[in-house]
């Protein structure tokens, strides 16, 4: 089943990316205060549950898809 | 002494790598595959610059998980000495060999240029042959070292910052930090001093044409450190 993992720069981390992103924004007229990039990741997981395909996901974000020293990481519903 | 130089798809510093152990040093070289399980009997371990498996996912993110790096894991854990650069000193970060992680320069934009540095601790067997500062080049998008605050007041408290990014002369200042990195730092030990991350590239300063070949100096320190037992 889908299982969608959002990773997002931490913030106390300077995210340069992020603040470019809310420059270019501004710079086109929109009231855009802040930015953070990061990724989405779109997991195919075989379980036998949503619940555990969610857990493993988790799993996941905190052994490879995240670096947790820098990023949050998030399972969406 | 046998100088290990780890290969990963994607690395491409490798090769300046060998060059520096057998052509610079006149040493034994050891080429180590990714996949390998052993280190070949290497008594330092060099993990080069590149961009190993394309930077995919994060810098070093997926070579951290390579088989070799359980050889690589004990060999740090039993004193062995193991040198990442560039690439290499974002695989150990990531790996968690070394402290903090290695993320975009604060400028966002890939630096290629020489960087002067000023060597915090001359007491290791990688810098006991290094004079006060000395010149590497950078080529990196992804060398600011960041660490949560406790983490990098114990790395600073415990003297686990090896290089500076400074002024020519030797100054550490803001403005001779290329890519915002904590307090301008180049690059840093563990706490056994053993393993080594370094973001500049002293193999491409190892030779005179290529640079005044101070680079050179680093590894020669290893060498001289090995050879009287003090490492």
């Amino acid at each position: 089943m889908l299982v969608r993992v959002l990773v997002l720069p931490r913030r106390a981390v300077l995210d340069p990316q992020g603040r470019a992103v809310a420059q270019g924004l501004v710079h086109l007229g929109f009231p855009v205060r802040d930015a953070r990039v990061g990724r989405v990741v779109d997991l195919e997981i075989d379980a036998p549950t949503a619940e555990e395909a969610r857990s493993l996901a988790g799993r996941m974000c905190e052994v490879l898809l995240a670096n947790e020293v820098v990023e949050d990481w998030e399972v969406l519903p | 002494m046998k100088w290990g130089v780890v290969t990963f798809p994607g690395s491409n510093c490798d090769q300046d790598a060998f060059r520096v152990v057998e052509e610079g040093l006149g040493e034994t070289l050891v080429r180590i595959w990714h996949k390998d399980a052993d280190l070949g009997g290497a008594d330092v371990v060099i993990v080069p610059g590149g961009f190993s498996f394309g930077d995919y996912l994060r810098c070093g993110a997926i070579a951290r998980f390579a088989p070799v790096m359980e050889a690589i894991r004990t060999h740090a854990a039993r004193g062995g000495l193991v040198m990442g650069i560039c690439n290499g000193f974002q695989i150990l970060c990531e790996a968690g060999l070394l402290p903090g992680a290695l993320v975009r320069n604060a400028g966002l934009r890939f630096i290629c240029e020489d960087a002067a540095l000023r060597v915090e601790r001359r007491d290791l067997p990688w810098t006991r042959g290094l004079p006060e500062t000395f010149v590497a080049p950078i080529a990196h998008a992804e060398g600011r070292w960041v660490a949560a605050p406790p983490v990098v007041e114990r790395v600073e408290g415990e003297g686990q910052v090896v290089f500076r990014y400074a002024r020519r002369d030797g100054v550490v200042a803001e403005d001779a930090n290329p890519n915002g990195s904590t307090h301008g730092i180049a690059g840093l030990v563990n706490e056994g001093g053993n393993v080594l991350g370094m973001m500049p590239h002293p193999e491409r300063n190892a030779e005179r044409g290529f640079g005044d070949g101070s680079g050179l100096l680093l590894f020669q320190s290893v060498l001289a450190s090995f050879a009287g037992g003090r490492t």
